[in-house]
């Protein structure tokens, strides 16, 4: 009987003391929070300040977020883009971020009190640069190189990348942008689902270029010391893709969400991004990049639809894109 | 009588069960995605039935691809079959073992193995460049047929060899001393025979690739290959228009009844009476025979085994140096697949035994509808379901292998339920005499004498779960991951080598599985 009391007793201790580490749920896509994204590294550093447990939560984070409505015990959210923040915006889910972002080190001045960006990059076509010597050094090059050059890109019904060449595409030709897609029709060998069918089909030689980011090289200059991959870089410039993260307004956890939107912007952070989620830290100086990084070819211009604009694009662009790509 | 009357309404009680699991998981999560649609969503212009024309495009090319796809596997798969059924060769088993493989693949790989056969820079157009020849390109309307057809070949193989073994060796001795020639053989025994599994192959088949979606887009060529399965994503991931989404689910259950509807009308159930399960010898080989048999098990073999050797090739040099996590995600694979397979037994005997007794199609066609949902829309309806009362990712290795069984039970009630209907024949009123039922039934007579399709049945769930990504995604947190999970997230950490390693793995392991059950099963008979 004694022995009972006392095992409920060291139960009901564990349990309190389980009760008083708080606990932050962060919903991320499968690759930020996969053991080979940048996921970990942040939930390390940041339970080492926060005395907090720092729990990822991932999937398809906006539908799910849209799924659960009010009742989501989301505290904060990363791995939004502009391209959908707007009905991340409609939902009313979010509250301001509270963070100072005059002095990011983006190309892009950034105003909104509600969406915090954490890191960038641009769309790019890669290519390997012993295969194709002449690479395109403008989209209008691109249009015009031989058909035999097969591109390989992703289904912007599906894929985020996908969706963001749709908008590069019509940020460079506008009402053009119907015969641009004409013309790359007959380059493109296929349309894939997601980003890693595309980029597996590149890697393995099946095409030529590849859509991804401007960063893509760096993986393979640092991790494999491989050469080989560069981005073609176009005078029109490249279309600027940001990734967010925001603080939900019924967070149970307010003060830890507010330390983590603070983290975000940390050196420590920051520092991180560039070799675990292969992209350009939003708050990080030059000389701190890894070396790799210096390597990479950066455009001129970059190209930018505010989400408002994507948001009144994104279905007029994909009507383009399919009328064109059904023929 | 009193006895009989117990056994049906036990019968009629498991069965209606299973078949309301079934039912909740596909109509049920449909209803629920519905019923979640924010209400008054706008019509787009030019909308028939509430469809653009856009979705009465991937309507159309849907139901082409899937019937074109359905006939092609079917067509070839009957020399296969007729081959494997007649011929004893060194390494036949291992062949039977290998047809599973390729409909067990994850998608993802599959594709690359194709591909590095098939493609640009594969070894069928560098062969043919080599001679002096133009290059094929597997991408099309072409890339999608032979993509599925790799797929299900080895399926409608299998279930068309059932068939050919299941007529007793008797028979064939019977036609024999009465000097049947090949001709008269066949007509008198194969093809009935035929004409009972043929159209049940046909649906299966059909039915799969009616969802079929990344190889589709993937090997189409682009958004001309769009499936209505992709037009639900699209609803989903583009527009976040859950209306929309499950009025395309249920269009894909529709296309899935109608088509059933005419399988199941076009089946003609046959007898072909009991044997005592001797080994089939047939007297009537002829040299043309051989030669045909020799060309039909050869294509299968190289069409099959060349796009899995090309994965083994790439994936082998990594396996030694795969992330410790990887082996994790596999253990937990193989829960689930097992947890999976189980389930699929649990939920297709009762169902088949039901339809036997009752002789009624809709009870095994309501089975069939899981092959026609949307493996998404399942997803979203049970996430909607669980999220108020528990945390979904607390649950996600149950639903996982749940909704893998739900997705495996229509190739279970295929191997199982004629299978079941002919022992019921021969042996039903016997043991009905002698008040044989519930368990003991079960034990003396449906163990015993279904064993091989229970054994095929219990591999192919197993096997299939393991490989399929199914709905983790939606459910998972970053330590609960699947083995095909773990792959994807490799990819997409530009783990390309460490990719092909794991699905190295997925593949031996999937086959492990598969052979372990499928062995069992046909242990005694085959031999």
């Amino acid at each position: 009987m004694k022995k009972t009391s006392l095992v409920a007793g060291a139960l009901l201790i564990a349990g309190a003391a389980h009760a008083e580490t708080p606990v932050l749920q962060v919903y991320a896509p499968d690759y930020f929070a996969s053991e080979w994204g940048p996921g970990p590294g942040i939930e390390k550093g940041f339970e080492a300040q926060c005395n907090c447990d720092l729990q990822f939560v991932t999937g398809d984070v906006l539908p799910r977020l849209l799924l659960e409505g009010e009742r989501t015990e989301a505290d904060v959210v990363i791995g939004l883009n502009t391209d959908v923040t707007a009905r991340a915006r409609a939902s009313g889910l979010f509250a301001p971020h509270g963070q100072n972002t005059a002095d990011l080190t983006m190309p892009i001045d950034w105003n909104d009190d509600t969406f915090l960006p954490f890191n960038y990059s641009y769309t790019a076509f890669i290519y390997d640069n012993t295969k194709l010597e002449a690479a395109p050094t403008s989209f209008d090059a691109l249009l015009s190189l031989p058909d035999d050059i097969k591109i390989v890109i992703q289904d912007p019904r599906a894929s985020i990348s996908g969706q963001a060449l749709m908008l590069w595409v019509k940020a460079i030709y506008g009402e053009k942008a119907p015969e641009a897609w004409d013309k790359l029709a007959p380059k493109v060998l296929t349309v894939t689902k997601g980003w890693s069918e595309s980029y597996g089909m590149f890697t393995d030689g099946e095409a030529d270029m590849v859509l991804s980011y401007i960063t893509s090289p760096a993986y393979h200059i640092i991790a494999e010391e491989d050469m080989t991959k560069s981005a073609a870089i176009f005078d029109e410039g490249h279309y600027f893709f940001v990734e967010l993260a925001g603080k939900i307004a019924g967070t149970d956890q307010p003060e830890l969400a507010d330390a983590f939107m603070n983290y975000v912007l940390s050196e420590e952070f920051q520092a991180a991004i560039p070799t675990s989620n292969w992209s350009f830290p939003a708050k990080l100086a030059d000389d701190k990049l890894p070396e790799g990084f210096g390597k990479l070819a950066v455009p001129a211009k970059a190209l930018f639809f505010s989400e408002d604009e994507a948001e009144a694009l994104r279905k007029p662009a994909l009507d383009e894109w399919l009328a064109a790509s059904w023929k | 009588m009193a006895r009989r009357f117990v056994e049906i309404n036990r019968t009629t009680t498991l069965g209606t069960l299973a078949l309301g699991v079934v039912v909740c998981l596909t109509l049920g999560t449909l209803l629920v995605v519905a019923l979640r649609a924010e209400l008054g969503a706008a019509p787009d212009s030019g909308a028939t039935l509430g469809l653009i024309p856009r979705d009465w495009a991937a309507i159309r090319f849907t139901l082409w691809q899937a019937a074109l796809s359905a006939l092609f596997s079917v067509l070839l798969a009957i020399p296969v079959a007729r081959a494997l059924a007649r011929r004893r060769f060194k390494g036949r088993g291992v062949l039977i073992t290998l047809l599973g493989v390729p409909f067990i693949l994850p998608v993802i790989v599959a594709i690359f193995g194709l591909i590095s056969v098939f493609g640009r820079k594969g070894l069928v157009s560098q062969g043919l460049m080599a001679l002096g020849f133009e290059p094929i390109s597997i991408y099309g309307y072409h890339g999608v047929i032979l993509a599925h057809v790799f797929f299900n070949l080895p399926l409608a193989t299998r279930l068309i060899l059932q068939g050919w073994l299941s007529i007793p060796a008797e028979r064939f001795r019977l036609a024999a001393s009465l000097g049947m020639g090949s001709r008269d053989i066949a007509r008198t025994l194969e093809r009935p025979m035929l004409r009972e599994v043929i159209p049940g192959a046909f649906l299966v088949i059909f039915l799969i690739c009616l969802s079929s979606f990344a190889v589709a887009l993937a090997l189409g060529g682009g958004p001309r290959a769009t499936t209505v399965e992709l037009a639900i994503y699209e609803a989903f991931r583009f527009d976040f228009d859950l209306g929309r989404a499950a009025k395309l689910a249920l269009v894909q259950f529709a296309m899935g009844a109608a088509a059933a509807t005419i399988a199941l009308r076009v089946a003609i159930p046959q007898d072909t009476g009991t044997g005592l399960d001797r080994a089939v010898t047939r007297w009537d080989s002829t040299p043309m025979q051989r030669g045909l048999d020799v060309i039909s098990i050869s294509f299968a073999a190289l069409f099959l085994v060349l796009p899995l050797s090309m994965i083994l090739m790439n994936g082998v040099p990594g396996l030694a140096s795969l992330p410790g996590d990887v082996w994790w995600a596999a253990l937990r694979s193989i829960s689930v697949a097992l947890g999976s397979a189980a389930l699929t037994l649990a939920l297709a005997l009762p169902i088949a035994a039901y339809a036997v007794r009752r002789g009624s199609r809709l009870i095994e066609g309501v089975g069939y509808l899981t092959i026609a949902a949307s493996p998404l829309v399942i997803g979203t309806g049970l996430f909607i379901v669980i999220f108020p009362f528990m945390r979904p990712s607390d649950l996600a290795l149950p639903v996982t292998a749940l909704v893998n069984a739900a997705m495996s039970l229509p190739f279970a009630l295929r191997i199982i339920a004629p299978a079941m209907a002919q022992v019921e024949r021969n042996y039903g009123p016997l043991a009905d005499g002698l008040g044989l039922v519930g368990v003991t039934r079960l034990r003396l007579i449906w163990l015993p004498r279904l064993r091989r399709q229970i054994g095929f049945s219990l591999g192919l769930a197993a096997a299939l779960s393991m490989g399929d990504l199914g709905v983790i995604a939606m459910f998972a947190n970053p330590e609960i991951a699947t083995l095909p999970l773990q792959l994807y997230r490799l990819m997409s950490a530009y783990r390309m080598a460490d990719a092909a390693a794991a699905a190295v793995l997925l593949l031996g392991l999937s086959l492990l599985l598969f052979w372990i059950f499928d062995r069992g099963g046909r242990a005694d008979a085959d031999t």
